[in-house]
């Protein structure tokens, strides 16, 4: 990767968090209101199905988290492992790519 | 103070990573959804699902003061920072503790 490349994921990374910060302000309440009185499927479905604003939301979340997780663990496999090279980079995208398909796929199961 | 927020920002985000397919991989089961649940009834795990969202929220905190320190002029600012992110943590946790 060039310094280029490198100066690019910096800047999606931090693009990323920005969204994130948003984002996992937004789930931490959810969290806290959703698991009052213990969790069903039932009572995550009831909430969820059929709810576009919410869909939408989630959509961003994962996508920004598919694009924030495999770039800061990529930083610690160079910095902490000195794992440099093609073989770093592609499990870094593999990473990515499984993360945006489960998290999609979970989206998918919950809210249609 | 500041590289010990730098490490444990790491470590969270690792713990936060490993934990994403896991997450995504309940949800994904739908309506099956409620045997994984029963599972997540078990004490330990629920120990561990407090870690994660207190981890969650630490990241969070931590992540909010590398972008303050990055692209606001708040150097002198980072031991706020800091003790608004142990904050964030904190009430998160308790806030989760407290609904469990």
């Amino acid at each position: 990767m060039s310094y280029r490349s490198d100066t690019t994921l910096w800047i999606l990374q931090r693009a990323s968090a920005a969204v994130l910060a948003l984002c996992v302000s937004v789930h931490l309440f959810t969290i806290v209101y959703a698991v009052r009185g213990g969790l069903s499927a039932a009572e995550i479905l009831a909430r969820t199905r059929g709810n576009n604003a919410w869909l939408a939301f989630y959509s961003l979340f994962v996508l920004a988290v598919a694009v924030h997780a495999p770039i800061g663990l990529r930083a610690i496999a160079i910095e902490w492992l000195g794992w440099r090279g093609r073989s770093r980079d592609v499990c870094a995208f593999l990473f990515a790519a499984a993360l945006a398909w489960m998290g999609m796929r979970a989206i998918l199961a919950v809210f249609l | 103070m500041s590289k010990y927020y730098a490490l444990f920002h790491r470590l969270s985000g690792i713990a936060l990573a490993l934990f994403l397919p896991a997450h995504f991989w309940a949800l994904g089961q739908g309506l099956e959804m409620d045997a994984f649940l029963a599972w997540t009834e078990q004490p330990l795990v629920k120990a561990a699902e407090w870690g994660i969202v207190v981890l969650l929220a630490a990241h969070l905190g931590g992540g909010l003061r590398v972008l303050a320190i990055e692209f606001l002029d708040w150097h002198e600012w980072q031991k706020s920072l800091a003790a608004v992110a142990a904050a964030l943590m904190l009430a998160a946790g308790l806030a989760f503790a407290l609904a469990l």
